[in-house]
């Protein structure tokens, strides 16, 4: 970088006059310090909502304490004598998290798979900016598709649904891992056979698959769902919200592995499927977590769904992976609790959301120290 | 931060309130008065169309908080003002006047399918303090009980449980939900669903009698139905004589505003 501006700025010089040269040089100058200044803005920004939501949640630990915020589930900030246990809440954005990062992660790295290295280039170009329009729909819409809509369904015909969603989902993912395994299966036997060995492979992983989402789906389809508002609805629209970032960002690693790479490993004989597993995804991995991370801070910090669409009930779920029990999270609770609580200003009630927002910041902050720290990894490497 | 936004932002509405002199009336608060406050305005703006009157709903609290605040002329609140917040507003120098509009009962409302009709207010708490879970227990059919409740954050929860709850805890199960719309928009498409609303949002679920008293304006006026409570507008200080503040808030007494409180669903004061 430093060489080229030194080429750059050599190049002129041959040319100008030392005045010219000195103007030149002064407007460069401020405007690197403008943008310096609206750089640091930004980041004293950062610091400066850090600071406001520290000075307001000291107050709640030292009213409380840290143990029973951290260690009892047990959330009534209004009663009369109030009580603070917020490991429901904590555990209840876990839930909703780990739901929602089940749905995108591997959705999203496999439609990125399949944007950069399966479907064709026309194909891409329509397909990756209407995954991207989803993220272009207002989080409202997607509460009220969830409340409206999803738990209604749910409830009606959870079962049903659970299946057709199994299917939906199972069966792609089923198919691209029998033709990737299939043929890579197929590539050590001998030349004459292979055609046949891969036909074979891929019926019988391809039945495998099918009797397997078959007694899935018929064990989901007896299930009953006497709430439709809860982690499995949340966690499938928080889901899709969380679709575009991941496609978007993994996709990008996927092409940033470049054509080289790619050509090499055909030149050296690797099926596609052998070069899309073994070369580029390891070489995009990075990347793919770096996305992976974002897509669950995007899960994370949501609100407006999980308040409308999680029942909002501070328990935690038995058995805990009870995907179809309500729960709160602590974004619905910072939301829902703001308005009672503010004019109470310096009470516990109205600390405690601030710790809250504390917890959550300071989570969402080392995710993203994480995936700058992953993409850094990754940059460095192709780099050198 | 938010404090000092909310500052800003109460000095700025107060100032443009101060410049439109009595012609502009700002109204915040509970959104179950939110339907009478906005069909007084449209009936007050219609006959004096020299006032400009908004209403907001961000709920009760909230509309305490904006009064004290100055940032509003009306409070409208589905409780009385707690001391805290009284004791917030003499702080700020503002003396809170109440004026009860018209009465509302708590609806205890079901899903249509469900063959249950009446709870007593006993049941009502067993159901929401978790210690009935299927509706078998109470007659219904061997469903798992879905009990849905406003959020903390709203007067309706407030009443309830005052009226209902008698210093015992909801269950770590019972959900909450943002409005009264929210409320019967689940029980209308949840089987189990049990949820409790203003009078005025029971269309399209089934109301339950409570204590074998159906919830009527008659029962409410009376305060023989077991839920019920009066609905409040809070001025800060006494309205002068004729202003149009004055009549807006007045209107609950005259007949014009008792026929406007009972097509909104309330019931009003004899």
């Amino acid at each position: 970088m430093d060489g080229s501006a030194g080429r750059i700025r050599a190049a002129p010089s041959l040319l100008l006059s030392r005045g010219a040269r000195r103007r030149q040089r002064l407007a460069a100058d401020l405007g690197q310090l403008f943008l310096l200044g609206v750089t640091s803005l930004s980041a004293l920004a950062v610091l400066a909502i850090f600071f406001f939501i520290a000075r307001d949640a000291v107050p709640f630990f030292r009213l409380e304490g840290f143990r029973e915020f951290f260690t009892s589930p047990r959330w009534y900030p209004s009663a009369a004598e109030p009580e603070f246990g917020a490991l429901a809440i904590f555990a209840g954005s876990g839930l909703v998290t780990l739901g929602a990062a089940l749905v995108a992660v591997p959705v999203g790295i496999a439609a990125a798979v399949c944007l950069s290295d399966v479907l064709p280039f026309a194909a891409r170009q329509v397909v990756k900016p209407v995954v991207e329009m989803l993220a272009a729909i207002p989080s409202v819409a997607y509460g009220f598709f969830a409340l409206v809509v999803l738990a209604p369904l749910l409830q009606r015909s959870g079962g049903t649904v659970l299946a057709a969603a199994a299917w939906i989902i199972g069966a792609p993912v089923a198919g691209l891992l029998a033709f990737i395994l299939a043929d890579l299966g197929a590539d050590h036997a001998p030349e004459p056979l292979q055609k046949r060995i891969r036909l074979g492979l891929l019926l019988v992983l391809g039945g495998a698959a099918a009797t397997g989402l078959w007694a899935a789906s018929r064990a989901l389809a007896g299930l009953e769902i006497s709430s439709g508002t809860n982690t499995l609805n949340v966690s499938l629209v928080l889901g899709i919200m969380a679709l575009p970032t991941v496609v978007s960002v993994s996709e990008d690693a996927l092409q940033a592995v470049g054509r080289e790479l790619r050509e090499g490993s055909y030149a050296l004989g690797a099926t596609r499927a052998e070069t899309t597993l073994r070369t580029v995804l390891p070489a995009a991995r990075s990347g793919i977590a770096a996305a992976a991370i974002l897509g669950v801070m995007r899960a994370v910090g949501e609100t407006m769904v999980v308040w409308m669409a999680s029942g909002n009930a501070a328990q935690i779920p038995s058995p805990w992976y009870n995907l179809l029990a309500p729960v709160r999270t602590l974004t619905a609770t910072i939301a829902g609790d703001m308005g009672e609580a503010d004019h109470v200003t310096g009470s516990a009630r109205y600390h405690v959301l601030f710790a809250m927002a504390l917890c959550l910041l300071v989570f969402s902050f080392v995710c993203n120290l994480a995936s700058e720290w992953v993409l850094h990894r990754s940059c460095r490497k192709a780099g050198g | 931060m938010k404090k000092a936004m909310a500052g800003v932002a109460a000095m700025l509405i107060a100032g443009a309130a101060a410049a439109g002199e009595a012609n502009q009336i700002v109204v915040d608060g509970s959104t179950t008065v939110g339907p009478i406050a906005k069909a007084f305005a449209e009936h007050y703006m219609q006959k004096h169309p020299e006032v400009n009157i908004t209403v907001s709903e961000s709920g009760s609290g909230n509309g305490a908080k904006s009064l004290i605040n100055a940032a509003c002329d009306v409070a409208t609140m589905s409780r009385p003002m707690k001391n805290s917040e009284k004791k917030a507003a003499q702080d700020a120098g503002i003396l809170p006047i109440e004026h009860v509009v018209a009465m509302d009962g708590i609806a205890v409302v079901v899903n249509n399918r469900n063959p249950v009709a009446d709870l007593t207010t006993a049941q009502i708490r067993d159901i929401y303090t978790g210690k009935i879970r299927r509706w078998s227990e109470l007659g219904g059919p061997d469903e798992p009980v879905v009990a849905i409740s406003r959020d903390t954050n709203s007067g309706t929860y407030e009443c309830f449980e005052t009226l209902v709850m008698d210093q015992q805890k909801m269950a770590s199960p019972v959900e909450y939900t943002g409005s009264n719309g929210a409320i019967r928009q689940r029980v209308m498409s949840t089987p189990g669903a049990v949820g409790y609303v203003g009078l005025a949002f029971t269309e399209g679920v089934k109301t339950v009698t409570v204590n074998g008293i159906e919830a009527t304006p008659e029962t409410v006026v009376s305060r023989e139905y077991p839920i019920a409570r009066p609905l409040y507008m809070y001025t800060s200080g006494r309205p002068a004589a004729d202003s149009p503040l004055a009549d807006y808030v007045g209107l609950a007494a005259t007949e014009d505003g008792k026929r406007i409180i009972e097509a909104t669903g309330f019931v009003a004061l004899p």
